[in-house]
């Protein structure tokens, strides 16, 4: 975000007042702290302003959901709905299709549009069902040697009392480890929220793309403030503090690329948004193309193990 | 809607007065110090498995003398400059002082009862036993080491979940424990994971649940979401052992719930059958 005109005024009297020769004075010295304070004030606030942007933007409401770029990228699409054990879990789309030329496997969480939707599929949520659709997918993907494609949309895994006694923590490591595994191409997205272990799930890929507008969190920023502030009305300096944007996430490596969005959003042109994440997506399945499986799965993993800053 | 509405957090009941660390919460006996240390922080009138420090839980385990720490540089940096009502610097040196620990993750080679194994043991004292950088990373060699000497790796977990004042990179080492347990497998060795109480979020999500065994301490909290974000997000009623290691043994979750005193003859067992080296 470009700095305010009040902010360069400021700026302007501050760098005036710093060349002065006689700066020991106090009413001088106190007028530049005072503007200082003012000008770091200003920084902090337009920063925290402008990731609350990008959170309010990545949950959107009419933002592109999963299966609008299925729609969008796929042709001959066939959804497989079945887990193998248990149920159908709406939370999380998995399924065939051709990008281009290519069969591909794309899994990924899904929220609803209205409020009949928005509960069945229980707010892009998964259950354990839901991350053993999209394992079960992969292992597919892995046998015929099809590319996988997921898609990360999810305020979380679902914190709900069965999904605990079917084993969520479990099915999470699971799927991650499946992941770790797989021996042909892998490239995820985060196209919204990519809220913390129900993200994770699936996106231990050999590329990890961000929307320009997607968020990418250990926590929501609610939760955060819940925890160290006791008050989820602090979320926006929650925000702040943990930054869950794009940029950030590709200054730590966490991130391979950000993908582009239409000026304002998403939603404001999603078929545009569709070509630019169609793009971006077969770009990375072609560079990864012809690289042998083992290959694949042992960078795969060492890029996943050189994450972390410690001394 | 999935925001999680905390209103409840701050309109809840006063807590009960902190009780001494020395009585059981469970029935309210009151025990010295050495009293505790001999029957290895378990009540002795009701079995309440009391939260054990990492040092001691190693201690209780292998043959004396035989613990070899590895890692031990391995100290936490600040990468976010996190600041919520203190620095992370802050609280990392507070917990620094309060436990002797390095993070909340000790690794090493040890015996236990003759079988050679590498260690990897939590400590929820160290910042409730939060997952950062650091223990990742020990983890992680925990498994390269366990690897290359051809031993199984034991792991005994505490903890709270990912390291929030770390951010992304937290999360991030969900995935990195994930692929370490993968090489690990890949080399033929095995994991064999004891859960005390609490192992939660995202320990619980990566490699605490990957073991090719599985174990579990008595009444020890092993659920993804903690119960009050369950109830705060859902309103579901919670049943009475919510999370509980009995509740995840009923549901196929875990493959044994092993009380304390159990634990050495077990692992020792499970060493044998998985025939790691003398």
């Amino acid at each position: 975000m470009p700095p305010t005109e009040h902010e360069l005024r400021l700026r302007e009297r501050l760098g005036r007042l710093r060349n002065l020769p006689l700066l020991g004075g106090a009413r001088i010295s106190g007028e530049l702290d005072r503007l200082q304070r003012q000008i770091a004030r200003i920084g902090e606030e337009a920063t925290d302003e402008e990731i609350w942007r990008k959170v309010e933007l990545a949950r959107h409401d009419d933002r592109p959901y999963t299966l609008d770029y299925v729609e969008r990228l796929l042709d001959d699409w066939f959804e497989l709905h079945g887990d193998r054990a248990l149920g159908d879990d709406g939370a999380m789309i998995a399924g065939l299709g051709k990008l281009g030329d290519r069969t591909v496997v794309l899994v990924g969480q899904q929220k609803g549009r209205d409020i009949h939707e928005r509960a069945s599929r229980r707010f892009g949520m998964p259950n354990p069902e839901g991350y053993r659709k999209a394992w079960h997918a992969m292992e597919l993907a892995d046998r015929h040697g099809f590319p996988v494609i997921s898609l990360v949309d999810t305020p979380g895994a679902y914190p709900g009392v069965v999904a605990e006694q079917h084993g969520q923590g479990a099915a999470i490591a699971r799927s991650q480890a499946i992941m770790a595994r797989l021996k042909v191409p892998t490239v995820a997205c985060v196209i919204g929220e990519g809220g913390s272990g129900g993200a994770i799930a699936i996106a231990l890929a050999d590329r990890v793309l961000m929307q320009e507008n997607a968020i990418y969190s250990v926590i929501s920023p609610e939760g955060c403030a819940a925890i160290l502030w006791r008050d989820a009305g602090q979320a926006k300096k929650a925000a702040a503090a943990f930054r869950p944007d794009a940029v950030h996430c590709l200054e730590l490596g966490v991130v391979d690329e950000i993908v582009a969005e239409p000026v304002g959003g998403a939603h404001i042109d999603p078929d545009m948004a569709a070509r630019l994440l169609g793009q971006a997506l077969s770009e990375s399945l072609a560079e990864l193309e012809g690289i042998p499986g083992d290959d694949l799965r042992r960078r795969r993993r060492a890029r996943f193990r050189s994450l972390g800053v410690f001394a | 809607m999935a925001k999680i509405d905390v209103s409840v957090e701050t309109n809840d009941q006063p807590s009960p007065p902190p009780s001494h660390p020395n009585t059981c919460p469970s029935c309210h006996s009151h025990y010295r110090d050495d009293e505790l240390e001999k029957s290895l922080w378990v009540c002795e009138q009701c079995g309440h498995h009391f939260p054990m420090r990492a040092r001691a839980r190693i201690e209780s385990l292998t043959d004396s003398g035989s613990f070899t720490e590895e890692a031990t540089e391995l100290h936490s940096e600040d990468p976010l400059g996190f600041f919520d009502l203190r620095p992370y610097t802050e609280r990392l040196a507070e917990a620094e002082m309060k436990t002797g620990l390095a993070d909340a993750m000790v690794i090493g080679r040890a015996s236990l009862e003759g079988r050679q194994c590498e260690l990897a043991v939590m400590d929820f004292a160290f910042m409730g036993g939060s997952m950062g950088s650091v223990v990742g990373e020990k983890f992680s060699r925990a498994c390269d080491s366990a690897a290359e000497a051809g031993m199984p790796l034991v792991s005994v977990t505490s903890s709270g979940g990912a390291r929030m004042q770390e951010g992304i990179l937290a999360l991030m080492q969900l995935p990195k424990t994930v692929a370490a347990v993968e090489d690990l497998h890949d080399s033929g060795q095995a994991l064999l994971c004891v859960m005390a109480h609490p192992t939660t979020g995202g320990v619980l999500a990566s490699f605490a649940t990957l073991g090719d065994v599985v174990l579990a301490e008595p009444n020890a909290l092993m659920s993804f979401a903690g119960p009050r974000v369950v109830q705060e997000i859902t309103r579901e009623k919670l049943p009475e052992d919510f999370g509980r290691a009995e509740q995840n043994l009923r549901y196929g979750q875990i493959d044994a719930i092993v009380p304390r005193s159990e634990l050495r003859p077990t692992l020792s067992r499970l060493l044998r059958l998985f025939n790691a080296p003398d």
